[in-house]
């Protein structure tokens, strides 16, 4: 089968070639092969690590979220839209938490966007058009093999023909491998990029004078070459990464990026846009937003929706202890949050939906195996860039799909509410 | 006993394994800590050592590997074993700071636990 869409990173690419006899995919990337190759799965539903049929477990589970004074539903980076749309309706069914992957990955970009906008393109603008990229805090050799590409380093687009007419920076605290492919690579010290950012801000806007010597561990020469390379370019892009995010200044950071894009839009063409990490991070997002106005950290407690990630990310309700019962949907939050937020996920009862055994199994109540989207079921996921794409079924299973499972809940959990 | 600031991140054995948590590769995937060549030999330190790494959030034993990374900077894998030491304070944002924390590490005899026993003992 051709044309395949991957559902592993943000990338999303949608040119692979599946070999349904040897069940090996051609075109992708390591990333992308591993995602296709088959591995151990979740063999059957259980309950207390008992076998169990899908009525028996959804059911179980139907109970636990309808008796719980305050659950969260969490993960849905991993799924399509359409099963985060009944999540949403569920959370809201049980006056719930609705938190996703974002949380712990590009949600500071989000409270970025809310104060200063997101002035972005789709990765085929990227491609045709940027005749400088700078990674910051990105690494896609490692986390997006084929973007660079694809999109962003070596892709021939209709005007920029290739990796000669593209420039690529890349700023990090370490030399990445994406590093290596940079025509310039500006390393900072970690928990500096609010302070770079800053300076270059001051450089464009005429007060490089007020620069010390070096900034954040880059030499005053450095940065005015940055600058001088940023000014200069007809179309730039910065796609950025947890570097940013995940370190001193979060959000912050994000923000500051964004001013310093639009300083850069007074006199030339720049984008910014975050390198999106699960296949369908985005439309954890986009459907919450869609369905109730907010992208993540949702409290329904109240009977309608209210939006603070101070409260209500999964990270900050665990470690208040402030859940009782929890859904984690295509997630691992056992392996992917911090020691003091697992603690209380071990203390409640979790229900997992999930195509493959992980940390999260090894504490779940309830476990309800799932089809794989991409594989064994399809639905609609959106791009890093907010392009939605129709991602296909191409082998059979007797395995229920998110949005079926979720569809069962919904109805037991009606009922159970009345 | 050095001090240097922890960053986490992601590599492409961790992707590549990330759907297999419980097996052999992810392991070995995510349970070392990358130190600059001039932070490993200070600690006399030889590939295959273990090294304990110990924050104000928590401490955890991994393999200690040379890599490409500045004096004073380490780096450990996203997954368990960076989760049990890095800064799970949000500031509001809802996110865990989970690149740059400042981080003891010494050498140590203590075995690396599995992905399972790490998980028991939180």
């Amino acid at each position: 089968m051709e044309d395949v869409v991957c559902t592993f990173c943000g990338s999303v690419c949608d040119d692979g070639e599946f070999d349904a006899e040897k069940k090996k995919v051609k075109k992708f990337c390591r990333l992308g092969s591993a995602k296709f190759s088959e591995k151990e799965r979740i063999k059957a539903p259980m309950v207390d690590g008992k076998e169990v049929s899908y009525e028996t477990a959804i059911e179980k589970a139907a109970e636990i979220l309808a008796n719980a004074k305050k659950p969260l539903l969490y993960g849905w980076a991993s799924t399509a839209n359409e099963a985060i749309r009944l999540g949403v309706i569920i959370a809201e069914k049980l006056r719930g938490v609705y938190d996703q992957c974002a949380s712990v990955c590009h949600a500071p970009g989000t409270l970025a966007v809310i104060e200063e906008g997101l002035p972005g393109a789709t990765l085929g603008s990227v491609k045709n058009r940027a005749d400088l990229v700078i990674f910051w805090g990105a690494n896609p050799a490692e986390a997006h093999p084929r973007h660079g590409m694809r999109y962003s380093i070596s892709a021939k687009g209709l005007l920029i023909k290739d990796r000669k007419q593209r420039k690529v920076i890349v700023v990090d605290v370490r030399p990445t491998k994406t590093a290596k492919m940079a025509d310039l690579f500006v390393q900072v010290k970690p928990g500096y990029d609010y302070a770079v950012i800053s300076a270059l801000r001051a450089i464009l806007s005429g007060n490089a004078d007020v620069l010390p010597s070096e900034v954040g561990g880059v030499p005053k020469e450095k940065l005015l070459q940055l600058a001088e390379m940023m000014k200069n370019a007809k179309y730039g892009a910065i796609f950025y990464g947890l570097g940013v995010t995940q370190s001193r200044g979060r959000d912050r950071n994000v923000e500051n990026a964004i001013k310093l894009i639009q300083l850069l839009n007074r006199t030339t063409r720049w984008v910014i846009w975050p390198m999106r990490g699960h296949y369908n991070v985005v439309g954890a997002g986009e459907v919450p937003a869609w369905e109730v106005g907010y992208q993540y950290a949702i409290d329904f407690s109240r009977g309608y929706p209210r939006f603070s990630p101070a409260e209500f990310s999964a990270v900050e309700v665990l470690k208040r202890k402030d859940c009782d019962a929890a859904l984690i949907v295509a997630s691992d939050p056992a392996a992917h949050f911090p020691a003091a937020a697992v603690k209380h996920l071990k203390q409640i009862p979790v229900i997992q939906i999930d195509p493959f055994p992980n940390m999260t199994t090894l504490l779940a109540k309830v476990v309800i195996p799932s089809a794989v989207y991409g594989i064994e079921a399809e639905g609609t996921a959106y791009r890093m860039d907010g392009i939605p794409l129709r991602v296909k079924k191409i082998l059979e299973t007797s395995y229920w799909t998110d949005e079926r499972i979720l569809e069962e809940i919904l109805k037991r959990v009606e009922k159970l509410k009345g | 006993m050095i001090v240097v600031e922890l960053v986490s991140g992601r590599t492409l054995d961790q992707g590549a394994t990330v759907e297999e948590k419980l097996s052999e590769e992810y392991f070995k995937a995510v349970n070392y800590i990358e130190l600059s060549e001039g932070d490993f030999k200070s600690l006399e330190l030889k590939e295959g050592d273990r090294v304990r790494v110990t924050t104000e959030f928590g401490s955890v034993v991994v393999f200690a590997r040379k890599g490409e990374v500045p004096k004073g900077l380490a780096f450990i894998p996203m997954g368990p074993y960076a989760n049990a030491v890095i800064d799970p304070s949000t500031d509001g944002t809802g996110m865990p700071q989970f690149k740059g924390v400042k981080a003891k590490v010494e050498k140590t005899e203590e075995k690396v636990k599995t992905v399972k026993e790490l998980l028991e003992a939180i």
